[in-house]
C-alpha cells in the first residue's frame, strides 16, 4: 500500500491566518458600537462601503493577476484593512471618500506590492494618509459628538450626509460638527491659551471628552484581549504606549502650561487604534521581539512630535507608515543570537 | 536563552531555551499495555547501514544457516556497527531492498529466513565486574554489540562512549525527555528495565570515566517511569546520580536543548557535548548497554510504539531489528480503513514512509499511522503574514520567515548568513505557523541545494585541476620531445666535426654535455611548482565558497558534507528523542 508523503511536521493545528484575522475583527466590535452610539450611524455606512469595495477590488485584482480569488477573500486580511479605515476616517464623510481611501487601500498598498504579506506599508493607514492629505477639510469635520441626542442625524439622514451631502434641517454644518480633542488643544494653545484654561471647557470629560474616553477604553480592552488570545504580542502596544507616555509626562513636568497632562495622549485621537490594531500588523511591522519595541517607541515618539510641534493634530497614521519604511533596516540590526552562536550586529 | 526558569521537583535549578511548543500528549494511547514480547516474523530484513557512518560489512553467504545472535556482518571503519542475527534461520539473499529513507531508494541488505528454532550463537562471557576491567575492555565489547544510539539518530554508540584523551568526560547526561508526542517506547522501558538503565549508567560511567555528576532528564509526563526509577536508584544509587524531573515542552529531547535545560550550558553552533565535558546517551541505549556487558547479548531487538488511531491495536513491542513494518503491524491486527500515512517517528520529526514493506532498524522508535483526521497535516498553505509566531517558537532563535523568505529566492547565500545549518528542523516552526506554510520542508531543500552546490563546485574544480595537470604534462612532454631532437641533432653534429669544441662550454656559458640531464629536471621543477600554485589558487578560491566548506581539500570537504547530511538527519530524529 503506497502511503501519502509529507515532510514533518505532520502536524500543523495552528490557527489558520482567517481566525487570526476573525479576532481582529471581533475586537474591534465594542469599539464600532460605542462609536455609532457616539458619533452616529455613519461609522456603519462608512464600514458597509468600504468592506463591499476591499473585497471587489481585492477579487478583481486577483483575478486580473490570475490568482486564487476565494483563499484570499476568505483570509478576512481585506476585510480588516477595510473596518480599521472606516473606524478612522470621520463619521460624516462623503460616500466616495471612503470609497476611494478603501480602493487605493487595497489595489495600490496591498495588491500592487502582491497581495497579503508582501506590502510595506499598512493599508489602511496608508489610505487614510491618501485621503487626509488630498482632503483634509472633509477629513478634519467630525460629528460633534455634544450636539443633542434629538439632534443626532438618524440613519436616513446619515445615508443622506454621505451620499447627498444634505443635512437635517434645521442645523447647519457648523453645529454638527466639533473639533476632537487633540485638534481643540492644538488650535486654543495656538490662541495663547494655558492647557488648565482649555481644560476647564464644559467639553472636556476627565482628560479628553466622554466618548473619545469611552471609545479608547473599549479599544484598550478589546487589545488586552488580543494579547491574551496571543493574536498580537505585547512588544508593540507596551513600547508605543509607553514612549508616548513617557515623553507626554516629561514635557508636562517640564512645562505644564504647554503640555497637556501625559494620559492625556493616550486616550486622544488613534493613540489605542494605532497601538493595538494598526502598528501591530504583522506584516508591516518590525518581526524581531527587539525589532518591535524600537519600531512601536520610534511611532511613539513621532506621535508626539506631530501632536506637540507638527503641522496635524493627530499623527498615528504618519508616524506608522514613517515606521514601516524603517522596518527593514530594523530588522536587519536587530537579528536575535541563533543559539551556540556569539552575537553580532546584523546579518 | 538560558534564563534559568524555574526548579525540578527535586529541587535542582532549571534553564529554558528558547521557544518550544507544547503538542497535545498522545502518549496514553500506547502506554495501556505492558511491552509485547518479540514475535518471529517470516522474514527479516537486515540493512547494512543501520546506522549513521559507513555500511557494515558482511561476514555470511547466501545459504548459510546463522545462529541468534551471530555476527552477521561487521563494522566496516570508525564510524560503522556490526550487525548480528536477530534469530537463527537461513540467509536467504544478500541484496538491494527498500528501506526507510526518505530517498525512497533501496539498500543494500541481508534478508534472513528465520527457522523458529531461536537457535543462539555463543554468548562472549559476561563482565559483571566491568568495574574491574579496564574501560578500553568494556568499550570493545560496546563496540561488539553493534550499539548505536536508540533515540533514533543510531549514531555507533561505541564513538561517543571513546572522546578521546583531548576531551575529559565530566558528567553524562542520560536523555529520558522522550519529549515527542505519540512516541512512549523510552517511558515503558524505563517502567519495565528501570534497574537495567541504573546498571547501563554504573559501566557508562566507567566506560568514560566520569567523576562528576550523571542527570537523568526526564520530562513530568511520565509520573510512572519516574517512580520506577526512583526505585531502582533508592536501591542501586551509583554515587552522584541525579534524576530531574524536567517540564514537558517540544524539543526537550533535542540533546542540546536538554543540556541547557540540566545544566544552562549552551553548546557552540557545531559543537558536541564531550567538548564541555559532557557525553549524552538516550535510556535504550544505557539498556543495550548493560543487555551487552552484563549478560553478554547483542543489539538485535528493540522496543518500538505502535500508535496512532489508524492502528487496531496501539501499543509498544519489542521487535526484533528487520521485522518488515507491514509484518508487525499485521501481527497486530493491521490497519484501520481509511489511513494514508505511515510514518516512522513521531510526529513532529518522523519520516513519512512510501511504503511499509520496510524493516524496522536500530533507530527506528516508533511507527504512527494517524487516522485520516488525526493529524493535520495537508492543509494549503497561505502567504506567511510575517507573524513572528515561528520565531518565537524556534528553540535555536533563528527567524525561519527570513529562512523561508530566502529559500524562496533561492538566495543560498542569505540562506547561510541566517544560519540555515543551526535548523535542527524540530518542527516547531512550520507546527505554528497560521499560514500553514511546510517551512522544515524549504529549509531541507536548501540544505540539499547548497550540498548539491558545494559538491557540482568540487567536482568542477576537481576537473579543472585535472585539465590543468593534463595540460602541463603533454607541454612537459612536447619539451621534452623537443629536446631530445635538438641533442640528438647536436651528437649528430659533434659527430660530423670530430675533435671539435667536444666538452667545451656553448655559447651560453652551460656545459653542453650536461644539458640533456638538467632540462627535464628543471622542467619537473616547474611543473611541480605551477601544480602547487594551482593548488594554492584553488583553495583560496575555495575561501570564498559557503563558509561550513572553507578551506577544505575536496576530499576533507565530501567528508564534511556527508557528516553534516547525517547529523541533519540525526538530529531531526535523535532529537526528537
Amino acid at each position: 500500500m503506497p502511503f501519502q508523503v509529507l515532510s514533518s511536521p505532520h502536524d500543523h493545528p495552528a490557527r489558520p491566518v482567517n481566525r487570526l484575522m476573525l479576532q481582529v475583527l471581533l475586537a474591534l466590535i465594542p469599539a464600532i458600537a460605542i462609536i455609532t452610539w457616539f458619533f452616529g450611524f455613519g461609522l456603519l455606512i462608512n464600514l458597509t462601503l468600504a468592506s463591499a469595495t476591499a473585497l471587489l477590488a481585492e477579487a478583481a485584482v486577483l483575478r486580473l493577476r490570475r490568482r486564487p480569488v476565494r483563499p484570499a477573500l476568505f483570509d478576512l486580511s481585506a476585510l480588516v484593512s477595510a473596518w480599521l479605515l472606516a473606524i478612522a476616517v470621520p463619521t460624516i464623510l462623503p460616500w466616495w471618500m471612503v470609497v476611494l481611501g478603501s480602493l487605493f487601500a487595497i489595489v495600490v498598498v496591498k495588491q500592487l506590492y502582491g497581495g497579503l504579506g508582501y506590502n510595506p506599508f499598512n493599508p489602511a493607514m496608508a489610505g487614510y494618509l491618501l485621503l487626509l492629505i488630498s482632503y483634509p477639510m472633509e477629513m478634519t469635520q467630525r460629528l460633534s459628538p455634544s450636539i443633542p441626542r434629538e439632534h443626532m442625524p438618524d440613519l436616513l439622514q446619515s445615508l443622506q450626509i454621505s451620499f447627498l451631502r444634505v443635512i437635517p434641517p434645521g442645523t447647519t454644518w457648523d453645529a454638527l460638527t466639533g473639533a476632537t480633542p487633540l485638534d481643540e488643544l492644538r488650535t486654543k494653545l495656538a490662541m495663547g491659551l494655558r492647557v488648565d484654561q482649555i481644560h476647564s471647557g464644559s467639553f472636556w470629560g476627565h482628560l479628553t471628552g466622554q466618548p473619545w474616553e469611552w471609545v479608547s477604553l473599549a479599544l484598550f480592552i478589546s487589545g488586552l484581549w488580543l494579547i491574551y488570545r496571543r493574536v498580537i504580542s505585547w512588544h508593540i502596544p507596551l513600547a508605543f504606549l509607553g514612549s508616548l507616555s513617557a515623553l507626554a509626562f516629561l514635557f508636562f513636568l517640564l512645562d505644564p502650561q504647554r503640555y497637556p497632562v501625559g494620559f492625556f495622549h493616550l486616550v486622544s485621537g488613534g493613540t489605542m487604534l494605532g497601538a493595538f490594531f494598526i502598528a501591530t500588523d504583522p506584516v508591516t511591522a518590525s518581526t524581531t521581539p527587539l525589532g518591535r519595541l524600537i519600531y512601536a517607541a520610534a511611532i511613539g515618539v513621532i506621535v508626539f512630535a506631530i501632536r506637540s510641534w507638527g503641522g496635524y493634530p493627530d499623527a498615528v497614521a504618519f508616524a506608522v507608515v514613517l515606521m514601516n519604511m524603517a522596518v527593514p533596516m530594523i530588522d536587519h540590526y536587530t537579528q536575535p543570537r541563533v543559539t551556540g552562536h556569539k552575537r553580532r550586529l546584523g546579518p | 536563552m538560558s534564563l534559568p526558569r524555574d526548579l525540578s521537583p527535586s529541587g535542582r535549578r532549571l534553564w529554558r531555551f528558547h521557544g518550544g511548543v507544547h503538542p497535545p500528549e498522545e502518549k496514553a494511547l500506547s502506554t495501556a499495555a505492558p511491552i509485547a514480547p518479540a514475535l518471529i516474523p517470516d522474514r527479516l530484513v537486515l540493512p547494512l547501514q543501520q546506522h549513521i557512518g559507513a555500511p557494515a560489512q558482511p561476514l555470511v553467504a547466501v545459504g548459510e544457516r546463522v545462529l541468534k545472535g551471530q555476527l552477521i556482518a561487521q563494522a566496516d571503519g570508525a564510524v560503522s556497527a556490526n550487525l548480528h542475527a536477530p534469530t537463527s534461520g537461513q540467509i536467504s539473499a544478500i541484496g538491494e531492498h527498500p528501506v526507510a529513507h526518505p530517498s525512497g531508494l533501496n539498500a543494500p541488505c541481508i534478508l534472513l529466513e528465520p527457522d523458529g528454532e531461536e537457535r543462539r550463537a555463543e554468548l562472549p562471557e559476561p563482565l559483571a565486574d566491568f568495574a574491574q576491567r579496564d574501560p578500553g575492555e568494556v568499550l570493545a565489547r560496546i563496540r561488539w554489540a553493534g550499539i548505536v544510539g536508540l533515540g533514533g539518530a543510531a549514531f555507533p554508540s561505541a564513538i561517543k562512549l571513546a572522546p578521546g584523551p583531548d576531551l575529559p568526560i565530566h558528567s553524562l547526561i542520560i536523555n529520558a525527555a522522550e519529549c515527542e508526542p505519540y512516541i512512549s517506547c523510552d517511558d515503558m522501558l524505563m517502567r519495565r528495565d528501570a534497574a537495567k538503565l541504573v546498571q547501563g549508567i554504573h559501566i557508562l560511567r566507567h566506560v568514560l570515566g566520569v567523576t562528576g555528576e550523571c542527570l537523568i532528564g526526564i520530562e513530568d509526563n511520565k509520573p510512572e517511569a519516574i517512580t520506577a526509577l526512583q526505585q531502582a536508584l533508592a536501591a542501586h544509587a551509583p554515587a552522584h546520580t541525579e534524576l530531574v524531573v524536567i517540564p514537558t515542552l517540544y524539543p526537550s529531547g533535542g540533546e542540546k536543548q536538554l543540556i541547557q535545560v540540566l545544566t544552562g550550558q549552551e553548546l557552540a553552533s557545531k559543537g558536541i557535548p564531550a567538548q564541555i565535558g559532557m557525553v549524552c546517551h538516550n535510556v535504550g541505549t544505557a539498556v543495550a548497554v548493560a543487555d551487552a556487558v552484563l549478560r553478554g547479548i547483542p543489539l538485535i531487538s528493540r522496543i518500538v510504539t505502535l500508535t496512532g488511531r489508524g492502528l487496531a491495536q496501539a501499543g509498544n513491542q519489542e521487535v526484533l531489528i528487520g521485522t518488515l513494518a507491514a509484518d508487525l503491524i499485521a501481527q497486530r491486527g493491521g490497519y484501520r480503513p481509511g489511513v494514508t500515512r505511515l510514518i516512522q517517528g513521531g510526529p513532529m520529526m518522523g519520516q513519512a514512509l512510501h511504503s511499509d514493506q520496510v524493516p524496522l532498524t536500530k533507530g527506528a522508535n516508533c511507527l504512527l499511522a494517524p487516522a485520516p483526521a488525526e493529524l493535520d497535516a495537508s492543509a494549503p498553505a497561505g502567504p506567511c503574514i510575517r507573524c513572528s509566531q515561528c520565531a518565537d517558537a524556534c528553540p535555536v532563535q533563528l527567524l525561519p520567515q527570513q529562512l523561508y523568505w530566502h529559500t524562496r529566492a533561492k538566495d543560498m547565500d542569505k540562506v547561510q548568513d541566517y544560519n540555515l545549518f543551526d535548523c535542527i528542523e524540530c518542527g516547531c516552526c512550520a507546527y505554528v505557523c497560521p499560514s500553514h506554510i511546510p517551512l522544515v520542508q524549504y529549509y531541507r531543500f536548501a540544505k540539499n541545494s547548497i550540498w548539491t552546490q558545494a559538491e557540482e563546485k568540487r567536482k568542477a574544480e576537481h576537473a579543472r585541476q585535472r585539465h590543468e595537470a593534463r595540460q602541463q604534462r603533454l607541454e612537459r612532454v612536447e619539451r621534452e620531445r623537443k629536446e631530445k631532437i635538438r641533442q640528438k641533432n647536436e651528437a649528430l653534429r659533434r659527430k660530423d666535426k670530430p675533435g671539435s669544441d667536444q666538452g667545451k662550454p656553448d655559447a651560453a656559458g652551460n656545459p653542453s654535455g650536461n644539458e640533456a640531464e638538467t632540462d627535464p629536471k628543471k622542467a619537473a621543477i616547474a611543473a611541480a611548482l605551477a601544480r602547487a600554485k594551482a593548488k594554492k589558487a584553488a583553495l583560496a578560491e575555495q575561501g570564498v565558497q559557503p563558509k561550513n566548506t572553507a578551506e577544505l581539500t575536496p576530499a576533507q570537504q565530501r567528508q564534511v558534507e556527508a557528516a553534516e547530511k547525517r547529523r541533519a538527519q540525526a538530529a531531526s530524529q535523535q532529537e526528537s528523542e
